[in-house]
């Protein structure tokens, strides 16, 4: 999966730089243990909200690559129909609710599904990622409040890839260790190493334990790194490439694969996964490409029967 | 000659209650009708500041009449995302001015909710507020914010005037399946009327005639209906003058065939708003009618809206501020003396 998300945003790229997708895109290349860390252990039941650096969650939470390439492009077939684009993926049908491009916005609705699934009885809990930049914004707070006063079942999961848009982190934190704020609301938190996806997964499926046992929320931060700019053509003059390559030392991807080697996996089966996802994932870059735009007259097809069809 | 000021079908069994007596019946209804309604807001527990929601959470209990923290943006949201999943929350913002700490999830979010998905949904939630002025309220707690809402797509937008609509709008509100917001007006919670008893839902984008007349149409919502009844009445005693006057009820959608027809026999429109008139519904409602029924208009489209500065607080100058019954026969005269 980390080598499907590698790959989709090295495809994202190219495709932008060809005037394939329109718009900027946020791309989360280098980050990927985060997304898939964390929902490799959550369930069907559970609902995700994220944000407009959207690939990796979509991908890691079962959206398939031609359908998200099909948005990225505008195509009718893409996953909101070509209305949202990028940064705007959602498919209830999973539960998952439509990536957000207002930071910290997508982190009410979570706890509002939350809010739902507990007062309907049903099983499931809500996961929100959000990046560093969210937690300076009041909303997380208001919801951490709620949900730790109502005891909501969500798991509040922040990406901590070191930039606020074009800011370090750190200069807009008021405190060491972005985990700590949680403590205002009173909400259990915990760190895990977010370039390390076992590290990750083991973090969240405790979370997600103490979550589903007790009912009351927890606040997950992973430290990670993007390796591209906040957006396409970002020409990210608040870094040196020097950095970037010291983040690269601890690639998540590369690590993992150490990791599989030192435990007996050959070689071959590694290169193996890599060449038949990238080859899935260039696949569908093409299925999508050839997918239909959709008509004008389409518009009006989600809009309300009162709206004025006429300019 | 006048028309009853609720339009009640005269079969309908009623009785005698406040607009804030009326909405609250047709929130106890709807929670006993469906479990999955579920009031948020602020201090509603113990009935809220105008008591709508008075007596509820000794019925339903604190995990369906849900008191929330003061934080208007994260409840908002929290809402939204519950209407997602199943609920059909209602909400409640103690004033309208507090929807602007709400903005993003209000504008941002809940109009583009629906469209952003593979998998469709429905949208029910309901958002309940009150606005205008009731006396020295002050420029934070006293603003006309309805036009907001019209603009950026996403919302059905009522405004009840009677007490019988008030039940009956807020009742299609909380069963429509998308985004609904039903703006009250605070002046009007103690006012009496008639109201109908047991289920009863007026449905959204029609305009009521609440009186007849051949000379000039008086259009309006919320508060602003009591002062084109009234100016009515003066121009019919002193002036001779037969006004027609339709409540529009709701503003999305817009009953704009109501208004047209009227005004083909009257061939004269004032339109009448607390709101300022800068951007507002009555520079729509204007703009429409030229597109539809310009040459029916035998003299300029007028409007009565309120001023378009903060509303002061010392009550003069909020006197001042606000349209008043003599402007609005001011501005009829005029239009039919110039026709």
């Amino acid at each position: 999966m980390m080598h499907r998300i590698r790959s989709f945003e090295s495809h994202c790229e190219r495709l932008f730089r060809d005037a394939k997708i329109d718009g900027a895109m946020h791309l989360c290349a280098g980050q990927e243990a985060v997304a898939v860390g964390v929902c490799s252990v959550m369930t069907d039941a559970d609902a995700l909200s994220f944000t407009y650096r959207s690939h990796g969650w979509a991908l890691a939470r079962g959206i398939s690559p031609v359908s998200l390439f099909a948005e990225c492009m505008g195509r009718r077939s893409g996953v909101s129909k070509g209305r949202g684009g990028s940064k705007h993926i959602g498919d209830w049908s999973r539960r998952i609710l439509p990536s957000n491009a207002i930071v910290a916005a997508g982190v009410p609705l979570a706890a509002g599904v939350a809010l739902a699934t507990k007062s309907l009885g049903e099983p499931g809990i809500s996961v929100v990622a959000f990046g560093d930049g969210a937690v300076n914004q009041g909303v997380l707070h208001e919801t951490m409040t709620m949900a730790a006063l109502w005891q909501l079942p969500v798991l509040f999961v922040c990406e901590n890839n070191q930039y606020a848009e074009l800011t370090p982190t750190m200069v807009m934190q008021p405190v060491a260790r972005i985990a700590d704020r949680a403590a205002a609301s009173g909400i259990p938190a915990v760190r895990c190493d977010g370039m390390d996806v076992e590290a990750v997964r083991s973090a969240a499926r405790e979370a997600c334990a103490r979550i589903r046992a007790d009912g009351g929320p927890v606040f997950l931060e992973a430290e990670t790194y993007r390796y591209s700019g906040h957006m396409t053509g970002d020409p990210q003059k608040y870094r040196t490439t020097e950095e970037v390559d010291r983040w690269r030392t601890r690639d998540a991807i590369a690590r993992l694969e150490d990791r599989l080697v030192e435990a007996g996996v050959p070689h071959g089966a590694l290169s193996e996964v890599r060449e038949s996802e990238t080859t899935a994932v260039e696949a569908a870059a093409i299925q999508a490409a050839l997918e239909e735009t959709p008509e004008p007259a389409e518009i009006w097809e989600s809009a309300p029967s009162w709206s004025r069809a006429t300019r | 000659m006048v028309a009853s000021h609720t339009i009640v079908n005269e079969q309908l069994e009623t009785v005698t209650s406040t607009y804030a007596q009326a909405l609250n019946a047709a929130l106890s209804q709807e929670m006993r009708r469906d479990a999955r309604v579920t009031l948020i807001g602020e201090d509603i527990g113990i009935g809220g500041v105008y008591t709508v929601t008075q007596g509820l959470h000794d019925e339903f209990g604190e995990h369906r009449v849900i008191d929330t923290p003061i934080s208007e943006a994260g409840f908002v949201g929290i809402a939204a995302g519950a209407a997602v999943a199943g609920l059909r929350p209602v909400v409640e913002l103690m004033f309208a001015d507090f929807a602007l700490v709400a903005a993003d999830q209000l504008l941002n979010q809940i109009p583009k909710l629906q469209l952003l998905s593979a998998g469709r949904y429905d949208l029910p939630i309901t958002i309940r507020t009150q606005q205008g002025i009731s006396g020295g309220g002050g420029p934070q707690h006293s603003q006309s914010l309805e036009s907001l809402f019209a603009h950026v797509p996403g919302f059905a937008v009522a405004l009840p005037y009677s007490a019988a609509d008030a039940k009956g709008l807020l009742t299609s509100a909380i069963r429509m399946n998308e985004p609904t917001i039903v703006i009250e007006h605070k002046a009007l919670y103690f006012r009496r009327g008639e109201v109908p008893v047991g289920d009863y839902a007026v449905p959204f984008g029609q305009a009521a005639v609440l009186r007849h007349g051949t000379d000039v149409t008086l259009v309006a919502y919320s508060q602003a209906v009591g002062w084109c009844l009234q100016a009515a009445e003066f121009l019919a005693e002193r002036y001779g003058i037969s006004a027609e006057v339709i409540d529009l009820r709701t503003i999305v959608p817009l009953d704009i065939e109501s208004v047209v027809t009227s005004v083909r026999s009257t061939n004269a429109v004032v339109v009448v708003q607390e709101a300022g008139g800068m951007a507002s519904i009555a520079s729509e409602i204007i703009a429409q009618l030229h597109e539809k029924c310009w040459s029916d208009l035998l003299t300029p489209a007028r409007r009565v809206c309120g001023l378009d500065i903060p509303v002061p607080y010392s009550r003069p100058l909020e006197r001042y501020w606000l349209p008043s019954v003599q402007d609005v026969v001011d501005a009829a005269r005029e239009a039919v003396e110039s026709k």
